[in-house]
């Protein structure tokens, strides 16, 4: 490019349709479709590798034997038990621990005198795997209930923590000087304004949370428990019993698969202003 | 005012457009000469704007044919530069390393040398629009989109970039559509003026002012008047 230049052409220019730069639109169903399709290939593969033989049942149960497996568990009322037991004490420390991540990541990304005193703190707990923790809580609060929940709790607010202050970072800062002309300060601001738009990360936090939490599950079932689904891994490796084992799997994978579908449900009711922005 | 150019630079054939029950654009037909300053005139909400994205291909249409050049840049409402690059790097942006000279001389043009190594964040707003002009025209487009690029500056940067976008497409000669909702804009710019309305043209007005236009030129006048009458306001009240 020059900066004298003087167009002297007189040559049509070859014209074109715009080639779409835009994503579209693709129907419902194969999208549902495309997301099955992995799981099903790998569910598939597993049921031709046991059912020929071509692996072993002391490596992999086939998926009869887990079916089979699922079923004992079930009509011994087992089942139910041990998701409801696991489900407590997981809810309840992702309860507390999540409440109190998010209230240090909160205090952490609006001020910076929070920041100064919860940050480097947190980076430093974050650093400590809380499988580490295992011995020393156990001496604290014994095997029971409590220990269970606690490691969980704190399991869980590292992530949120995390995440939660990652988000009220990237809150525009202007909207939040704009409230604070209107009046608005502490818990008003936080939870009028800065918790709703840092939404996002805070249900991504959560999603986390839940499955550092079936993590902390196997350890804390691990020790001084009678039902769980922790509880049933350590049964599993006890009597060496591949049907079990890969039936653990296959509940973290349904729960994992649940986890998820209810974060969906949250977002889209939490989120209600998300997905109709569209680039104009 | 296209004497040195000729040809077509874009076609469109009964394009017709529509989101949901709303008919945007209801079988437009336009023909844009080369060199040719086309300005698109409307309120808001009545699809100049989604006429512009079709023709760079960010929507597709729903009925019609549309051709145009092949060689064809977008400068938006907002800069859309690339925060963590700097100003040279996002005049070039996806261009070969030999496209260097030509950025900084682009830059040069639009008034901005010496700020090829600035961050964009350190810009101010009609900087930042002059370093998202000097990327469209580095690329030596045969149509320039122009997506109501003044809209967001101050009044004052605005008249600067209206100088400046005149200027500049008086010596590269791309044709340009203009979107804008600024009619004294687009009486000092366009050799061409279309009020769009109810998905149609409600007007179509060639504007055969000398550079640069005086508004208070009577014929500059009578052109405010006849486009502000059809956009539904009353000529009186400018």
């Amino acid at each position: 490019m020059t900066l004298e230049k003087i167009p002297t052409v007189t040559q049509p220019i070859p014209l074109e349709p715009p080639r779409y730069l835009g994503s579209r639109r693709r129907p419902p169903g194969l999208s549902a479709a495309l997301r099955l399709l992995v799981p099903l290939v790998l569910l598939a593969a597993w049921w031709y590798g046991t059912a020929t033989g071509l692996i072993s049942p002391e490596i992999l149960a086939g998926p009869g034997a887990v079916v089979a497996a699922l079923g004992e568990l079930a009509a011994t009322g087992q089942l139910g038990d041990y998701l409801l037991a696991s489900a407590q004490r997981a809810g309840l420390g992702v309860l507390t621990g999540g409440g109190i991540g998010l209230l240090l990541g909160v205090v952490a990304g609006l001020s910076a005198l929070g920041e100064e005193l919860v940050d480097p703190t947190m980076q430093m707990k974050r650093a400590v795997p809380f499988l580490a923790l295992v011995p020393l809580f156990i001496s604290w609060f014994g095997v029971e209930e409590t220990f269970k929940v606690v490691l969980i709790a704190v399991a869980a607010a590292s992530p949120m923590y995390a995440y939660t202050y990652l988000g009220v970072r990237g809150v525009d800062r202007k909207i939040v000087e704009a409230a604070r002309g209107f009046g608005l300060t502490g818990v008003r601001l936080a939870f009028g304004v800065i918790v709703p738009t840092a939404l996002p990360n805070i249900l991504m936090a959560l999603r986390i949370c839940l499955s550092v939490s079936l993590t902390g599950l196997i350890a804390a079932e691990q020790i001084g428990a009678t039902e769980g689904i922790g509880y049933l891994v350590t049964l599993a490796q006890q009597y060496y019993r591949t049907d079990y084992m890969v039936l653990c799997v296959v509940i973290y994978a349904v729960l994992g698969l649940l986890i998820d579908l209810v974060i969906r449900g949250v977002e889209r009711v939490a989120m209600p202003w998300r997905g109709q922005v569209t680039a104009r | 005012m296209s004497d040195t150019v000729s040809g077509t630079a874009v076609s469109i054939r009964g394009l017709r457009k529509a989101f949901g029950a709303k008919t945007v654009l209801d079988g437009i037909d336009l023909e844009i000469g080369r060199g040719e300053f086309f300005v698109l005139l409307g309120p808001s909400g009545t699809g100049k704007t989604t006429l512009l994205r079709i023709l760079a291909g960010l929507e597709l249409p729903d009925g019609g044919t549309v051709l145009a050049p092949r060689r064809r840049t977008t400068v938006y409402q907002e800069p859309r530069l690339v925060q963590a690059r700097r100003v040279l790097a996002n005049v070039v942006l996806g261009l070969p390393r030999s496209a260097r000279e030509a950025g900084l001389a682009a830059l040069e043009e639009v008034g901005l040398a010496g700020h090829d190594r600035a961050w964009p964040a350190t810009l101010s707003g009609g900087e930042a629009q002059r370093v998202a002009l000097a990327r469209a025209l580095v690329r030596d487009p045969e149509l320039l989109l122009l997506d109501e690029p003044f809209a967001a500056l101050d009044a004052l940067t605005r008249l600067q970039m209206q100088e400046l976008v005149a200027e500049l497409c008086e010596r590269h000669r791309p044709a340009v559509v203009l979107v804008t909702h600024d009619v004294d804009e687009a009486v000092r710019l366009a050799d061409r003026v279309v009020v769009l309305r109810d998905g149609a043209f409600a007007v179509e007005q060639p504007i055969d002012l000398p550079h640069p236009r005086d508004r208070n030129d009577p014929a500059f006048i009578a052109h405010r008047r006849l486009f502000l009458s059809h956009l539904g306001v009353a000529a009186t009240a400018h």
